[in-house]
This record gives C-alpha cells, sequence and structure tokens, in this order.
C-alpha cells in the first residue's frame, strides 16, 4: 500500500476508532486506561524509529517523556505568572498547542542526544542515554517553579474544547499521536530514510562507505523520536492532575518503551503496535484484577520469555512460520 | 621508485598515521593514475588496511595531504569521498543483513548515486541498475536472498558489486580473495579485470600473491607502515627490501 493510501486508512481508523468508543462506551475507566495503551503505542512507536530501525537503545524514554509533560506545566503557569508579573491577559494555552511545544522541547534534546552517537555505539550510548535521564530528572526535581521535589497539582479544565468529558478529550488527543506516530513510523519504514535506517543498524562503516550520511541521519532518529516521546508526555499532566519526578521519570516508561517493540518486533511498525496493545491491556487488566505493582513483573518475565524464544517478537516468529509455506 | 603514468587519480603526500605511540603509517607518498590496477602488499601490520581507511576516510590521517582527481580530501568523511568516486569494499565481508541483496545495492544507488547534482535515478531505473549489477557478479538469481544464504565467494561478489554500485572512479579491494579456492580467486579476478574494462581504477590489496602478479600494472609495497618499493610487479618483489621483508634476512 502507497504512503497516501495507508495515512488515509490509519486516520479512517483512528476516526472511526473515536467515534465507535464515544458512541458505545459510557465507562470513564475505559478512556483512562485506554490513553495509557494509546500512550504506549505512541511511545513504543518513537523508540522503535532510533531502537529498532536504527540500532541505538535509549533508555532515556522517561526523561523526552518527563520533559514533554513539564513543558506542558510550564505552558500551564506561565500565562498566570505573565499576568501577575506584567498585567498580561491570563489566557490559557490550549492543549494541541502544549503537545507541539512537548514535541519541540523534547526534539531539540534529542537531536543534542544524536550527538553523542558520534563517540558512543552500542551500550554506551544506552548508558549515556540513561544517564540523561537522570541529569534531566535532578534538574526537573531541583526546579520549584515545576513544582521540585514535592510535585504539582494541575486542575484540569471544567469542560473539554469538543464535546464529552475531558478524559475523552484526552483519550482523542492520544488517538490522533498514535495514528500520527504510526504513519511516520511506517512512512519512515518504506521509504529512503527508512533504508537509510537500516542501513545504520547493520553496518554503520559499510554504509558510510555506500554514501549514507550516517550522523545526518541518526540525528534525524534521535530527533523525532524524542520529539514523539515529548508530545506524548505533553498531555500528561492534565491525565494524573499530579505530577512529581518520581511518577513522571518511572522506570516503567523506559521498561515498557523497550519490551513492546522487542515483545511485538523491532523491524516493522506492526510490532511496537502490537506490544503496546498486547501488554498495555495486560498490564491495565492486571491493575484493576491483581495489583499495580504487578506490571513490571509481568513485563520482564515476557521480556525475558520473548528474548530467549522470540528475539524477533511476534512479528518474527509469524514470518518464520510463514517462510517455510512459501519455500 | 616508480610513479604512476597517465592522468594522476589519486595523489597522496606524506601520509601518516599513529595509533597511540604505534605508527602505523609514515611518510606514505603515492600516486594512482587513471585506470589503472595497482596491487598494494605487504606482510600483516604493515599498514595497508590502515592506508585504505585513512584514504577513504574511515580513519583520519595525522600529517599528509590526499587529493582525489584534483580535490583535497582532508577534512572530508568517509560518505563524502564515497560521493566524489572513491569505493571500498571490506576486509571481512560487510553486508546489510537484514536487507535482501537487491536492497544491499539500492543503498549506495539512492545515497550516492542519487546525491550527485544532476543524477536521479527513478525507481525503475534503479531496479534496473540493481539487476544489471547482480548479473554482472553472477548473484541475478539470488536477488531477493539475504546475505545469510550466500556463500563466501558470493558474499566477497556481494561486496563488490555494492561498491561498484556507487559508480566509483576508484576501487580499493580490500583482500578480496581472502580465504577462496583457486576457481574462486579466478572468479574474482575475471569480475575485477571487468571493472577495470569498464573505466575503474583498482588498488588490490591482497596477500595471494598469484593474484596480484596476475592483475597488477604496478605493484606497491608496505612494510611496517613503510613504502618500500614501489614499480611493475616483477621489478618490485626482487627489491631486496622486499625479499627481506617476506623471507627474513
Amino acid at each position: 500500500m502507497r504512503a497516501p493510501a495507508f495515512w488515509l486508512c490509519i486516520v479512517a481508523v483512528g476516526l472511526a476508532f473515536v467515534v465507535l468508543t464515544r458512541s458505545f462506551v459510557a465507562n470513564e475507566y475505559f478512556y483512562f486506561a485506554g490513553y495509557v495503551v494509546l500512550q504506549y503505542i505512541v511511545l513504543s512507536e518513537a523508540w522503535n524509529i532510533l531502537g529498532g530501525y536504527t540500532g541505538y537503545t535509549n533508555f532515556g524514554t522517561g526523561a523526552f517523556f518527563a520533559m514533554g509533560a513539564y513543558s506542558s506545566v510550564v505552558l500551564h503557569k506561565l500565562p498566570a505568572v505573565l499576568h501577575s508579573a506584567y498585567g498580561w491577559t491570563a489566557i490559557s494555552i490550549p492543549l494541541p498547542v502544549m503537545i507541539l511545544v512537548g514535541g519541540v522541547v523534547s526534539g531539540v534534546v534529542g537531536l543534542g542526544t544524536g550527538y553523542l552517537s558520534l563517540r558512543l555505539r552500542g551500550i554506551f550510548f544506552a548508558i549515556a542515554t540513561l544517564a540523561l535521564a537522570i541529569v534531566v530528572q535532578t534538574l526537573i526535581t531541583n526546579w520549584d517553579f515545576v513544582g521540585g521535589s514535592r510535585g504539582i497539582y494541575i486542575i484540569r479544565p471544567a469542560l473539554a474544547p469538543i464535546s464529552g468529558t475531558y478524559i475523552q478529550y484526552l483519550f482523542t488527543l492520544m488517538t490522533v499521536l498514535a495514528v500520527g506516530s504510526v504513519g511516520i513510523a511506517r512512512s519512515i519504514e518504506r521509504s529512503r530514510l527508512g533504508l537509510g535506517f537500516a542501513s545504520i543498524r547493520d553496518d554503520e562503516l559499510a554504509a558510510e562507505a555506500s554514501g549514507v550520511p550516517t550522523l545526518r541521519l541518526k540525528l534525524i532518529a534521535t530527533t523525532l523520536s524524542g520529539a514523539l516521546m515529548g508530545m506524548a508526555g505533553a498531555p500528561l499532566p492534565y491525565y494524573v492532575t499530579y505530577l512529581d519526578p518520581t511518577s513522571s521519570f518511572n522506570l516503567a516508561y523506559a521498561v515498557n518503551a523497550v519490551a513492546m517493540p522487542v515483545i511485538g518486533g523491532m523491524t516493522s511498525w506492526v510490532g511496537p503496535v502490537i506490544g503496546a496493545i498486547l501488554l498495555g491491556t495486560i498490564q491495565q487488566v492486571a491493575t484493576v484484577t491483581i495489583s499495580s505493582a504487578l506490571n513490571l513483573l509481568i513485563v520482564g518475565l515476557l521480556l525475558i520469555f520473548f528474548v530467549i524464544i522470540a528475539p524477533n517478537g511476534l512479528i518474527g516468529l509469524v514470518q518464520s512460520w510463514r517462510r517455510p509455506k512459501e519455500a | 621508485m616508480a610513479e604512476a603514468d597517465g592522468d594522476v587519480l589519486l595523489e597522496v603526500k606524506g601520509l601518516g598515521k599513529r595509533f597511540g605511540g604505534f605508527v602505523a603509517l609514515e611518510g606514505i607518498d603515492l600516486t594512482i593514475a587513471t585506470g589503472e590496477r595497482l596491487g598494494l602488499i605487504g606482510p600483516n601490520g604493515s599498514g595497508k588496511s590502515t592506508l585504505v581507511n585513512c584514504l577513504c576516510g574511515t580513519l583520519r590521517n595525522e600529517t599528509g595531504t590526499v587529493t582525489f582527481a584534483g580535490k583535497p580530501l582532508n577534512g572530508l568523511i568517509a560518505h563524502e569521498r564515497t560521493h566524489l568516486g572513491l569505493a571500498r569494499s571490506f576486509q571481512l565481508p560487510k553486508p546489510f543483513h537484514s536487507m535482501s541483496l537487491v536492497d544491499n545495492l539500492r543503498i549506495p544507488l539512492l545515497y550516492t548515486v542519487n546525491a550527485r547534482p544532476h543524477h536521479h535515478l527513478t525507481d525503475a531505473a534503479i531496479a534496473e541498475r540493481c539487476a544489471t549489477l547482480l548479473k554482472d557478479v553472477g548473484l541475478a538469481d539470488k536477488a531477493r536472498r539475504r546475505p545469510r544464504d550466500l556463500t563466501q565467494v558470493e558474499m566477497r561478489k556481494l561486496e563488490l558489486a555494492r561498491a561498484v554500485a556507487t559508480e566509483p572512479t576508484l576501487l580499493f579491494a580490500d583482500e578480496a580473495m581472502a580465504g577462496l579456492s583457486h576457481s574462486e580467486i579466478e572468479e574474482i579476478l575475471a569480475v575485477l579485470l571487468r571493472l577495470n574494462e569498464q573505466g575503474i581504477t583498482i588498488v588490490l590489496i591482497e596477500h595471494i600473491m598469484s593474484a596480484v602478479m596476475s592483475f597488477s600494472t604496478r605493484l606497491v609495497v608496505l612494510v611496517a607502515g613503510h613504502k618500500i618499493a614501489d614499480g611493475p610487479p616483477q621489478e618490485a618483489i626482487r627489491n631486496p627490501e622486499v625479499e627481506r621483508a617476506y623471507l627474513g634476512e
């Protein structure tokens, strides 16, 4: 399927999904749980652009995600601060604008992270991204304007800009982001850029020798991946209504963002979607039926299982079953 | 020392490279003429691959200048040198494992040939070019296969085809025949000779002397990071310094 047709298709699917859920699902919990699963689709597609397509493992998902969330906190507080300081009219900034700003902030940090790849590869790059998460968390913890270590309460607007409740609005926005991230991932995969990313993953020296500008492509991957993670994090303050560094930089974001593409399959845009829906849903079900503390245990066990039994994820399993039949 | 006849394609002056305290190359002067078939030999650790890495931009030389087709190469990174027409194959084949053979060749066509001014190959032209390249090295029937399905000699051919796909004027074939049988060496030699007939200048870095001697029109010998001989093959291997380096005192 060509790119424009695919985009039309997923936009139609996203639209139908929102319309059908809004028409037939009244239970608010569905939207709370669905939001998290959709958020993980964005995060895992974003992670996969760098980790799956280009082969650079990022353990700093939490940092990019939280930077998006905290940029929303800044934009949420800024109009009131400017009003009291300079008497400017206090207008509330719309959430879609916050999402874009969150994307830009995390994208710029992603660009900086890309330059690390000049000297760091493999496990060393992964450790550097983990260090980045710790540095950013320390900065946020010591930044009073955004609540510092005590955290900050964000009051959701009483009314959603579109019909329905505010959580339904957040759910709709996250659906748009999920559709966008899937579309971007798939477009990259089938493009010249995707082929260049894959050449870097397979062998960076050979890619350079074939004329691939590897640094430029890695910068594109880190920027895009970081931006999507930041966009996924931007609505978080309005979802949780209380944001603190411990929860926003939670290890679960980094672990899930790695585990979901690994379980689904990293070489295709489908893998992260399958991984996010599967793992995200299991986690949500486990949270309400057993315990939220069980989430990471489930992820850990599934990760061990897939790394040993199916290192190419579910997509790889299906392909290996189909291959003998094709031959 | 012999000089390259004809138009100078590559000129190296005083090239030096160190790894910490170890001098890998020192004061290398070399000229390569357009259309030449140059053999580059030397014992293990003599600096052959380091020289190729410096010339292709994989490593940075600390001293010396390199000029290619009249353009200085110093400061240019590997892919920029590839865009100018310098290509290489690797000592250990480095295919793109996750891709089909066709996609292995699409990469240089998309990123090198299409990156050159006034070049834009359409998808159909790229597909046609890939098919021709694979046919030229005898891999046409494996176009959709992955590199893991190839034999050692086929892997070497793919490596050469990928380098040739960049449409180079100068190709460094780094031990393209290592580990191959006699008949397989003949196959690779035939491919290299055909490429040279098509106008590609070739530098063959090789340990297999029979192959080097039959292929090269000029021989350069490196020992311990220094050039000790440069001239017609028969003359170069009779050089007392070369005999000492290979056979001992």
